[in-house]
């Protein structure tokens, strides 16, 4: 891709950092469009300020799925604003309105510049300055004190902005209304804030205000890797233990130069398709349950944790906590628990079966699910949708299929897809998923290789970068670790799928009545604090 | 219609009987932990200095553990020369007091149950309103699980409701993040007195993997008043449950 001037990109391979090119930024700004105008998405894009008042580096990271390939680049802001590209390129919307929140910087022309996440600017916080070296410095340096007045600068990003006080999107005429939900929801559900602009019951216009989980996991990396870390990234949305464990230890790895053992890589892949049965089958039993279907909703909701209590067989947590770790997993197997794993997941396959296949046959569910919150592959693309709610649109892309590792390297999971981007084609992919992972587990804990689960790892490589991705439940785990030149973590950015995803919700609510919510919310089923961090 | 009669037949009866039967735990549950701080040789500080959370403390009165922080990742186990410190299976760590919490040698002081005016208040029907304040999702998913025909949690009277105004109480979760605290104030002052505060998961307990990060509060009695806590990353589902039937007086204290 010299014609771009981006460099080729290997997942889970570290290279120098001064192997990524580092170009001015109209010709790395030009060739992202173009990537993304031949059908590449960009998997990452986000700022790094190696040292106090340094200037502001930015990478990106485009994903060329088709040849199986990363591309990635750099490039240095000369001045504290840049030309925002998100009107010739819907899908770095987000990532720059992050880049500007973290980093204090302003894409000029961005159509909807508002804080993410409400934090102050990171910028001042670059590893070695006394507020980033000192975690326990006086919390009100960073963040202003809650009791204060609505900072006037809230999408400003000098001091930090007052969570939710920034301007909605708003829909005016006759008979318009405006319905505010959250941050506190009604259920046991994480915390976000929803508004919608509705004529009647139907939304003309659903837009989603985020960060209240925000606990600023990627700077409380920055310094690593260290004892902190793991429990951090296995935390960071606490559903996806083992994808996010897995991409951390992958670029651990990487860094380190390590080598995973062939059992460890099975256990990881086992460990990441337990995550994936027990997370869709518990949303498809909420599916159920949000249109009224109770006997699903009910049997998915005890089956659910029966596929979590077979993580638990493999390391004691229903989460796959303690699991993953550098250099392959914690835990091994012997013949014995093997064969319970076995048993146990049979029948609760069996029993899911039974349950899931409910929703199929019955012309109720069917009737609600079909033609609901319809996201057109056009959309999806131009987003840059990712996982199940991509591939209901016909997207084929999956990690595991173009961009294999351990385990998934020699065992393939064929991409599971629909094509009409409603609720029923995001819940019926992952039915396809749910069988697949059955099927994929059983193949490989009966082929389990001998040898140990973990080998040490060596010390990260200084200077280097490695990106790292995993196909979570959610869809593309996306990580990248940059050192600085001891071998320290100097950046680490996690793109969980629901930073991607978060928009083609909003989407799949217009012209939805309003009383679908819960349906089409559910049918994604995103992560907050993922999107947070 | 028949084959949802089928499923049903299929399904079968899953409800547990706990808390009368002892309940069935997975084998390798990271549940309460034994110190037995006379292996430790002097000077050893391997335990505390692998905790993620600085849970361990070494000093004059010999080696501590705080459950409220630990993450139950055994770091600790591992790095011990002397097997000091090992995990038992039992799930029941709920206390009434924070210091409760920290651990030496003896046992753990389990959850009291509420004074006799509030149990009548509050015994037969607890009424919950959860709120997460920065939660991974491990905790609400584990807190929604009591609600599945396995815990049932209706048949001891305990609900989860949607306005904090119908509620006795908060649930939290979560290491109460500086952009929830508004909130989960605002969430508390709506709930009518006398009301509970219950903090589940170490998150919520003392700010969990993010204590000390200036981004959050490090728990949830940083600004409220806590009456019981249950420990863990994320606690067993039996965990929270025995925690919650302890402080309405339903299980009694009594050996394993
Ligand atoms: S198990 Fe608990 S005490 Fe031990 S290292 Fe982990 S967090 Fe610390």
């Amino acid at each position: 891709m010299a014609r771009t001037g981006f460099a080729a990109l290997h997942p889970g391979q570290a290279m120098p950092k001064a192997g990524l090119p580092l170009l001015p930024m109209p010709e790395f700004q030009r060739a992202i469009a173009a990537g993304v105008g031949r059908g590449l998405r960009v998997s990452a894009l986000f700022g790094h300020c190696p040292a106090p008042g340094a200037p502001v580096e930015l990478f990106a990271v485009l994903n060329d799925s088709a040849r199986a390939i990363l591309r990635g680049a750099r490039s240095v802001l000369a001045a504290d604003d840049f030309p925002s590209l998100t009107r010739e390129c819907p899908q770095v919307h987000l990532f720059e309105r992050e880049i500007a929140e973290q980093y204090g910087v302003t894409p000029r022309g961005h159509p909807w510049l508002k804080p993410v996440r409400f934090h102050a600017s990171y910028r001042d916080l670059a590893p070695g300055s006394p507020a980033g070296a000192d975690a326990d410095a006086p919390a009100q340096a960073l963040l202003p004190a809650l009791e204060g007045q609505a900072a006037p600068g809230a999408g400003t990003h000098g001091a930090g902005p007052l969570i939710g006080v920034t301007d909605f999107y708003r829909v005016e005429g006759e008979e318009v209304h405006e319905v505010a939900v959250g941050p506190v929801h009604a259920g046991v559900i994480e915390p976000g804030h929803f508004r919608f602009q509705c004529h009647g019951e139907e939304v003309l216009h659903l837009e989603i205000s985020l960060g209240y989980q925000h606990r600023g996991v990627e700077r409380m990396l920055i310094g690593g890797p260290d004892k902190r870390g793991i429990p951090a990234i296995e935390t960071l949305a606490g559903d996806t233990t083992i994808g996010h464990a897995t991409a951390y230890c992958q670029a651990l790895e990487a860094l380190g130069e390590g080598r995973v053992p062939g059992r460890a890589e099975v256990l990881r892949g086992v460990a990441l398709e337990l995550e994936r049965l027990a997370n869709h089958t518990g949303d498809l039993g909420a599916l159920a349950g949000d249109v009224g279907f109770l006997p699903t909703s009910s049997y998915c909701g005890r089956l659910r944790g029966d596929f979590l209590n077979l993580s638990a067989l493999l390391c004691g947590s229903r989460f796959g906590r303690g699991l993953v770790r550098p250099g392959g997993v914690a835990f091994d197997v012997d013949d014995a628990r093997r064969d319970q794993l076995l048993t146990r997941l049979a029948a609760t396959y069996r029993d899911v079966q039974s349950a899931v296949n409910l929703l199929w046959e019955s012309a109720s569910v069917q009737a609600r699910f079909e033609g609901t919150g319809r996201v057109q592959p056009e959309v999806a693309l131009s987003l840059g949708l990712v996982g199940p709610a991509a591939r209901a649109c016909g997207i084929d892309y999956d990690v595991r299929s173009q961009f294999p590792s351990g385990i998934f390297r020699f065992a393939q999971v064929p991409i599971s897809t629909w094509t009409t981007g409603d609720v029923f084609a995001r819940a019926y992919v992952r039915w396809l998923e749910i069988q697949r992972s059955v099927l994929f587990i059983q193949e490989q804990m009966k082929a389990l290789p001998e040898g140990p689960v973990r080998t040490a790892v060596g010390a990260a490589r200084p200077d280097h970068v490695v990106v790292t991705l995993v196909e979570g439940w959610r869809g593309e785990i996306c990580h990248v670790a940059v050192t600085d030149d001891s071998g320290r973590l100097a950046r680490y950015k996690v793109v969980d799928p629901s930073f991607h995803n978060w928009m083609g919700l909003a989407l799949a609510l217009r012209n939805q009545q309003i009383s679908d919510f819960p349906l089409c919310n559910k049918s994604f089923n995103l992560s907050y604090c993922g999107h947070d961090l | 219609m028949i084959n949802v009669l089928l499923a049903r037949l299929r399904q079968g009866h899953r409800t547990i009987r706990f808390p009368t039967d002892k309940p069935n735990v997975p084998d390798r549950l990271r549940g309460r932990p034994v110190i037995d701080p006379a292996k430790c040789p002097p000077d050893c500080r391997v335990c505390a200095d692998v905790c993620p959370t600085d849970a361990i403390t070494l000093d004059s009165k010999g080696l501590r553990l705080d459950l409220g922080r630990c993450l139950f990742c055994t770091e600790c186990v591992q790095a011990c020369p002397q097997d000091a410190i090992r995990f038992t299976t039992d799930h029941r760590l709920a206390t009434r007091a924070r210091e409760d919490l920290v651990m030496g040698e003896g046992e753990l002081k389990l959850a009291q149950a509420l004074d006799e005016k509030a149990k009548r208040l509050f015994g037969h029907s607890l009424k919950l309103r959860q709120v997460s304040a920065g939660g991974c999702n491990a905790c609400e998913a584990d807190i929604n699980v009591l609600s599945t025909v396995v815990f049932d949690l209706g048949r001891f009277g305990i609900q989860f409701v949607a306005s904090p105004r119908h509620a006795d109480g908060l649930l939290i979760t979560g290491p109460v993040t500086r952009n929830m605290d508004f909130a989960l104030r605002e969430t508390y002052a709506a709930v009518p007195a006398p009301k509970l505060v219950i903090a589940v998961g170490a998150c919520a307990i003392a700010g969990g993997p993010y204590i000390h990060q200036p981004e959050v509060r490090n728990g949830a009695a940083s600004c409220l008043p806590v009456d019981l806590f249950i420990p863990g990353c994320p606690p067993h589902p039996l965990t929270i449950l025995d925690g919650l039937l302890r402080l309405l007086g339903r299980i009694e204290s009594r050996p394993a």
